[in-house]
């Protein structure tokens, strides 16, 4: 009784974006691997602290069926209220640069129309998952409802289990991209990142298919 | 909407034909449209007789072979790698695709849509002459069907065409051409000529070619007395220089050759001697392209000038190991004339990226080849294994040489993996830390696994301890072999459980003398002959051999026979033993050639009667010496 009170206090009423995102997961998914939609994102961002620090550009890019459209890219560059001088070197992204930026709203309504119910892939995706959920937060939103999956544990899954190899390391882009021999010319622009974590989670995938059988459901389980 | 993996797309392609004749904006109308397809090794593209796609490809990652029923066979006509563009034939023509095309790696393709890039066709001249000259000549072999089917008739004879229709190749430019100015000296020239290891060198002016000096000249005019090495290299130079367009063929190349006397033929952009060089190609490349000969192999590793090109060169190697075991040849022959052609590459390997470094080495070092490669048993594309020792330096100093190693071996681990030797998956490299070490490192490190030996121990000892020196100064690799020697002799606790290790390896047959198959996985169903075969006659040999404390042996076969010639009374198992490690090693080899694999799971059905009973002997010698080394080292409670 109590729990129920708790639960639900009155029913907002949320946006019409909202709620069509929302509806999406309505109906049942997709259970193979080579008919259901990947968005790989990657966002920059002004700083690692969750709460203060804002998203500067979110970047993301369809897989279907092994193929990325070049046309369907996810490119965004957000206007920044708040500005940590400190990380603009990392990044790139200087407050009103020259090309067309959005407000973090249009940014997220943009975004949600774009991943609809896909499966998101991000390295580390914790952190740019609870990025973006914050942005949602501020909108007085729920989070993302889309399942994740994060490269950083397909790879590892790739690698065998030796006590030789440090079992814990947590692997970097950088360190994934240059064992798989991938330029990273574009590391550090959201778009770019993407497209490297793209081929790192399609390589991984397809060795884990070969070697070990996985299905989407085993990688949910990763 | 900014696009930044259009623009990176624009950057890739505007380095490769035809898309280098396109402005900026067109590259990136172009890039805006591209699909990114990833494929994995054996995958098909598309097949003869199929629909045509309403794009046509380029490779941006690993390598793609044409095929073509040719006298009812699947033949290869024609392989492309990066950067090359492929499928074509919707541009052209309308009926299906002709030809088929396979991934022969993992690879990554930019589909380029038709109804984009037609325009650009039919606007620019040029585009579209390049890319009907390439589809003429990968479509269609110029002496295809007809020709073939007549010289079948005639002789009763079935040619393999595949090989015999060499000459119809197009020639592979060398890119890396040596060119210099027309008021260098004789001199100069020459000496840059000995430094690039090449027979001729162009003068330049403007990328166009004005001049050509060949060895020849060299030896005509100036050895002679009649012009001083001081002299200008316009003096002496031939001019005009006899330029020809891409895409000649080998016999269009050879017939040129022998008609002007000449023996290197200068390819420019529009084939006269007034536009940009593209690259050189010389009667030694014909050679080399042909090359199945182990010491014109040797000669290109040692000269080759780009990972690219020693790439090539290990593809060609792996045709030489077909031929050698498809006529049977001695293993023991095999063996070394692959592990030289191996260890070349590596050595040369080595050297380019020391050449690249910005200072030379701070202290001597040696690169190490470990596990197969150092047992000088690697005759297919294995993992590498290597390790880099250097000198002993004071604790000041340490880090500071340690990451000079570490940065080399960065760049040889990535070289090596480019030619084809993948990565080690236990990151035994010498790029990885714990494996760059000084001497007195290693040798500290080797006394702790031998001291307190666990399993994880015992499995690097069987690593490590078969260390080969590949480059470098030996007497490090020495006294390292010497510390190895020293720190196990006698030490019965220490070789005991190495030889309790050597026998736990899971047994080849079963109670009714059956194969013993994998259960699941990848491999389920498959004999799995390394881990059941070749690691217990390895590991006896290994074992052994730190006994009787043979040194510089690392080969399993040489080490048996060392045994038998030290204790003649097992001669006879320890020669089988000899001969169990060397035919399980050409085993295989022919059957990794067969899969195009390392070789190490086989499929039973694979197998003639013959095979399994040779490999059933092989097995009853690998059980006789672990029956020995129970006794030996008094390990009779290990089954």
């Amino acid at each position: 009784m109590i729990k129920w009170l708790f639960k639900n206090p009155e029913k907002k009423s949320y946006p019409d974006y909202w709620i069509r995102y929302e509806a999406l997961f309505n109906d049942p998914k997709n259970t193979e691997i080579h008919n259901t939609t990947f968005v790989v994102l990657d966002t920059e961002t002004t700083g690692f602290n969750y709460a203060s620090d804002r998203m500067l550009c979110i970047g993301a890019l369809k897989i279907n069926d092994n193929n990325i459209d070049i046309k369907d890219v996810f490119e965004i560059y957000i206007k920044q209220e708040y500005f940590n001088a400190e990380t603009v070197p990392i990044h790139g992204i200087i407050k009103n640069e020259k090309f067309k930026t959005y407000t973090e709203e249009e940014a997220l309504i943009l975004f949600l129309d774009y991943i609809k119910d896909a499966v998101l892939v991000a390295h580390h995706a914790f952190f740019d998952i609870t990025m973006i959920n914050e942005g949602l937060k501020r909108l007085d939103l729920p989070p993302l409802k889309n399942k994740v999956l994060d490269t950083m544990h397909v790879y590892k899954e790739t690698r065998i289990k030796s006590n030789l190899i440090d079992q814990k390391k947590r692997y970097t882009l950088d360190e994934i991209a240059e064992n798989y021999d991938i330029d990273v010319s574009d590391r550090h622009t959201a778009a770019g990142d993407a497209l490297i974590t793209a081929i790192i989670f399609l390589r991984s995938v397809q060795h884990l298919i070969k070697t070990k059988h996985y299905t989407l459901k085993k990688l949910f389980k990763l | 909407m900014k696009n930044t993996i259009a623009e990176r797309v624009a950057d890739f392609i505007k380095h490769f034909p035809p898309f280098d004749l396109l402005n900026k904006n067109q590259l990136l109308d172009i890039s805006k449209e591209v699909k990114i397809k990833y494929l994995d090794k054996d995958n098909t593209i598309y097949s003869a007789n199929s629909n045509l796609h309403d794009q046509f490809y380029m490779i941006y990652k690993g390598a793609v072979k044409l095929k073509k029923v040719i006298n009812d066979k699947l033949e290869t006509i024609d392989k492309f790698d990066e950067g090359d563009v492929f499928g074509l034939r919707p541009l052209f023509a309308n009926e299906n695709y002709a030809i088929t095309a396979i991934t022969e790696e993992e690879t990554i393709l930019y589909c380029i849509p038709i109804d984009i890039f037609k325009p650009i066709i039919e606007q620019n001249k040029q585009v579209n002459q390049y890319l009907i000259e390439s589809f003429a000549s990968n479509t269609e072999n110029p002496f295809s069907n007809e020709f073939q089917k007549k010289l079948v008739l005639e002789d009763e004879i079935r040619l393999d065409f595949s090989k015999e229709l060499f000459e119809m190749q197009p020639v592979r430019l060398i890119k890396n051409v040596i060119t210099t100015k027309k008021d260098t000296s004789i001199k100069e020239a020459a000496k840059l000529m000995s430094a690039h290891n090449v027979g001729s060198i162009i003068i330049e002016e403007k990328d166009c070619p004005i001049g050509i000096i060949t060895d020849k000249d060299l030896r005509l005019h100036v050895a002679t007395g009649d012009f001083s090495i001081d002299d200008a290299v316009s003096e002496i130079m031939i001019s005009p220089v006899l330029c020809y367009k891409k895409n000649i063929t080998i016999a269009q190349a050879q017939i040129t050759m022998m008609k002007h006397k000449i023996n290197q033929i200068v390819v420019t952009k529009d084939g006269t001697p007034n536009s940009k060089i593209l690259g050189v190609f010389s009667e030694h490349d014909i050679i080399v392209m042909k090359g199945t000969n182990p010491s014109v192999l040797m000669k290109a590793i040692k000269r080759a000038n780009s990972t690219k090109e020693l790439k090539r060169i290990r593809e060609k190697i792996t045709i030489l190991l077909e031929g050698y075991i498809q006529q049977n040849i001695p293993l023991t022959h095999i063996n070394n004339i692959i592990f030289e052609l191996n260890d070349a590459t590596i050595k040369r390997v080595i050297e380019r990226c020391i050449e690249k470094m910005d200072q030379a080495p701070p202290v001597k070092f040696a690169w190490m080849s470990l596990g197969s490669q150092g047992r000088k048993e690697q005759l297919l594309h294995t993992d590498q294994d290597n390790a880099i020792i250097f000198e002993t330096v004071d604790a000041d100093h340490l880090e500071e040489v340690r990451s000079y190693f570490l940065t080399l071996a960065k760049k040889v681990n990535k070289r090596l993996k480019n030619i084809g030797f993948a990565y080690c998956p236990g990151e035994m490299m010498a790029k990885n830390p714990r494996w760059c070490l000084s001497l007195d490192e290693w040798e500290t490190q080797f006394t702790e696994w031998t001291k307190e030996t666990g399993d994880d121990e015992l499995l690097l000892c069987s690593i490590f301890f078969d260390f080969d020196i590949t480059y470098g100064d030996p007497a490090l690799t020495n006294q390292l072999s010497n510390h190895v020697l020293e720190i196990t002799k006698n030490n019965l606790i220490f070789l005991s459980k190495l030889g309790a290790s050597s026998l736990r390896s899971p047994s080849p047959l079963g109670f009714f003398r059956q194969f013993l198959v994998e259960q699941d996985g990848e491999h389920k169903d498959f004999f799995d002959l390394k881990k059941r075969a070749i690691m217990p006659v390895t590991d006896a040999g290994r074992l052994l051999a730190l006994h009787y404390q043979t040194k510089n042996i690392n080969n399993t076969a040489e080490r048996f026979e060392k045994l038998a010639e030290l204790m003649p009374e097992d001669k006879e198992l320890f020669l089988s033993c000899a001969y169990a490690s060397k035919a399980l090693l050409k085993f295989r080899t022919k059957h990794g050639l067969i899969n195009r694999d390392n070789g190490r799971f086989i499929a039973l059905a694979e197998l003639s009667k013959e095979e399994k009973l040779k490999l059933k002997r092989c097995f009853k010698a690998i059980a006789r010496v672990q029956e020995l080394i129970k006794l030996k080292f008094n390990l009779k409670n290990f089954i």
